[in-house]
């Protein structure tokens, strides 16, 4: 069975594998140059915090004015696009091509029984995936490690730290429970569907769905966030003003934390809104919002940043919980997988 | 006289349609039986819950001497060439070959490489560039490599032109007789079966209409040949008026 599963899955594994080790030459040959940048801006040795800011913002100006930019959007592109190239291209064909083509007439009438034929069929290919995942988690891991420690990649007023919902399934552990997900969906779809090309197409849109609906509705409540308050004077000339007309002060001594809400609080608890400009109070202040008596109205205002967040500490735990749910619903669909052929007839 | 395939009261039903009904049969050992009956008659049915790829709705079944696909020992005892024989078009001949060597604990690798090789094929073509007649030679070869007790096939003619059919029936009674097989075979045509099989079981509308070892039923009714007693149970089952019933 394992020679026969392995016969069957060569052709779709070096289509996948070559591909993905040049993708890990191109990091392999890029990390020297991102790791000297890290060290040659000093931040290996800094201890003071101020210091380190600077020599931070430093390091960051010279990664954004490289080309490593480049790597860090590929190596995060690779590990959310593998998973779902191994749903639609490993999982679904899996089964559904011997359902489409009728040839489970020939292979469950030799002396393996359907279901010792589709567990060695999901353990080797799905643990391959498992496996391949994993290592390019390790090797996108370690070559932006230099990024993640200093907080994580500049986009606009925030940095998009390991920690982030959208780095966040790029590290770790958690490919590998995506990539088993995938996998287990496109199997099943292949078996329910019984043609590859549906069995494909429905693989991608249920994983899109939940690559979405996990971090946004599941992961915020694997454990409760910390929340942090503290008295701010927000500076128009520098914190990001929403169209709505709330104020965000970006934090920076949270680093590699996961931010969930960063909100300006009136004494009262409201969300603090930038008055329109017919308060005469704060047009006549900010008319110049870099003159002193606009930072003087904002101090006047008594507001505080209200920060609820999860400490970096967490990192891992929320790594394996994810990855453990990912796997258990992924355990759960090879399971009916498993159960369907068994009962599968025409 | 032992019986290979055995069944009692057997059935399957596709909503409010029975596909096969009340059917009770004993195939004895060693014997090479014919199932005859038109499109639709239920044949593929019946030995598709034979083979344990469908489940009966009805009844009971029992064959080399277990329930059908009950495990890897009973899945070794039944050889099947499924209709249209189905093979891994992306494979070569010898990698169909070492399949059979992998999956199965008694694959005869000489039987199956001296077959191929007699009927003049290269083992390193490809499956799916194979003619229906080659393919069919294929399957029948992975079937009988196997070294189970039973064959069963069902229609493996029905891609094949007219002198490939005789071809390969006589091939077929042939290795069955070398190997003393059990072997249980499908067709619509009567000619593929009268001069090979010694069992005959005539299948239409879903039902059985008579089932016995061809001399019993030659000189039970003494028509003038097999294939004018077929044709008259067939033509009496559409007399009695049964609703067709689908495969």
């Amino acid at each position: 069975m394992i020679w026969l599963t392995w016969r069957q899955f060569r052709v779709q594994a070096l289509a996948l594998l070559i591909p993905l080790v040049a993708l890990a030459v191109a990091l392999i040959w890029t990390e020297p140059g991102l790791a000297h940048l890290y060290s040659a801006n000093g931040l290996n040795r800094c201890a003071v915090p101020g210091d380190c800011g600077q020599r931070t913002t430093a390091f960051l100006t010279a990664v954004q004015s490289s080309k490593y930019p480049l790597g860090f959007l590929v190596g995060g592109a690779v590990l959310y696009l593998f998973p779902a190239v191994i749903g639609a291209f490993w999982g679904a064909p899996l089964i559904s091509r011997e359902l489409e083509a009728g040839t489970w007439r020939l292979a469950w009438n030799q002396s393996v029984t359907r279901t010792r034929w589709t567990l060695v069929k999901l353990a080797l290919v799905g643990l391959t995936a498992m496996a391949i995942a994993g290592l390019a988690s390790v090797l996108v891991s370690w070559w932006a490690s230099p990024v993640d420690a200093a907080g994580g990649f500049p986009v606009g007023h925030t940095q998009l730290g390991r920690f982030s919902p959208q780095v966040f399934a790029a590290r770790g552990l958690v490919p590998i429970g995506f990539a088993a997900l995938a996998f287990t969906i496109g199997v099943l779809a292949g078996v329910l569907a019984r043609k590859i090309i549906p069995a494909m197409a429905i693989t991608l849109v249920l994983f899109a769905g939940l690559l979405y609906a996990l971090p946004a509705f599941v992961l915020p409540h694997l454990a409760t966030p910390v929340t942090q308050v503290a008295p701010v004077t927000p500076d128009l000339t520098r914190d990001q003003v929403l169209p709505s007309g709330e104020v965000i002060v970006a934090d920076k001594s949270l680093p590699g934390t996961w931010i969930i809400s960063n909100q300006t609080i009136t004494p009262s608890g409201q969300v603090f809104i930038v008055p329109q400009s017919s308060d005469s109070a704060f047009a006549s202040a900010c008319a110049n919002p870099a003159q002193a008596e606009c930072t003087a109205w904002f101090a006047g205002q008594h507001l505080r940043r209200q920060i609820s967040y999860q400490p970096a500490s967490r990192f891992w735990q929320l790594q394996a919980e994810e990855t453990g749910i990912l796997l258990a619903i992924s355990l759960a669909l090879a399971g009916a997988t498993t159960w369907r052929i068994r009962h599968y007839h025409p | 006289m032992e019986a290979v395939i055995q069944t009692e009261g057997l059935g399957k039903r596709y909503g409010e349609k029975w596909a096969l009904a009340d059917c009770s049969l004993r195939v004895p050992t060693g014997t090479m039986a014919g199932l005859i009956g038109p499109n639709g008659a239920g044949k593929t049915t019946l030995l598709s819950m034979i083979t344990g790829m469908l489940p009966p709705t009805a009844g009971r079944i029992q064959v080399a001497g277990g329930a059908p696909a009950a495990g890897a020992e009973q899945l070794s005892k039944v050889g099947f060439v499924a209709q249209d024989t189905p093979v891994y078009a992306g494979m070569s001949i010898a990698d169909h070959f070492k399949l059979g060597a992998h999956l199965n604990p008694r694959w005869d690798m000489d039987l199956a490489r001296e077959r191929v090789a007699h009927l003049g094929l290269d083992q390193k073509q490809k499956a799916g560039k194979l003619s229906g007649g080659q393919r069919a030679q294929l399957a029948l070869t992975m079937a009988l490599a196997k070294q189970s007790s039973l064959l069963i096939l069902d229609e493996p003619a029905a891609a094949l032109d007219p002198l490939a059919r005789r071809e390969f029936m006589t091939d077929l009674a042939k290795a069955a007789a070398e190997r003393s097989l059990s072997v249980l075979l499908s067709s619509h045509l009567i000619e593929d079966l009268e001069r090979t099989c010694d069992y005959l079981i005539v299948l239409a509308n879903g039902r059985v209409q008579v089932a016995g070892r061809v001399p019993d039923l030659l000189a039970e009714h003494q028509p003038a040949s097999v294939q004018e007693m077929v044709l008259g149970y067939l033509s009496r089952a559409r007399g009695n008026g049964e609703t067709e019933v689908a495969r």
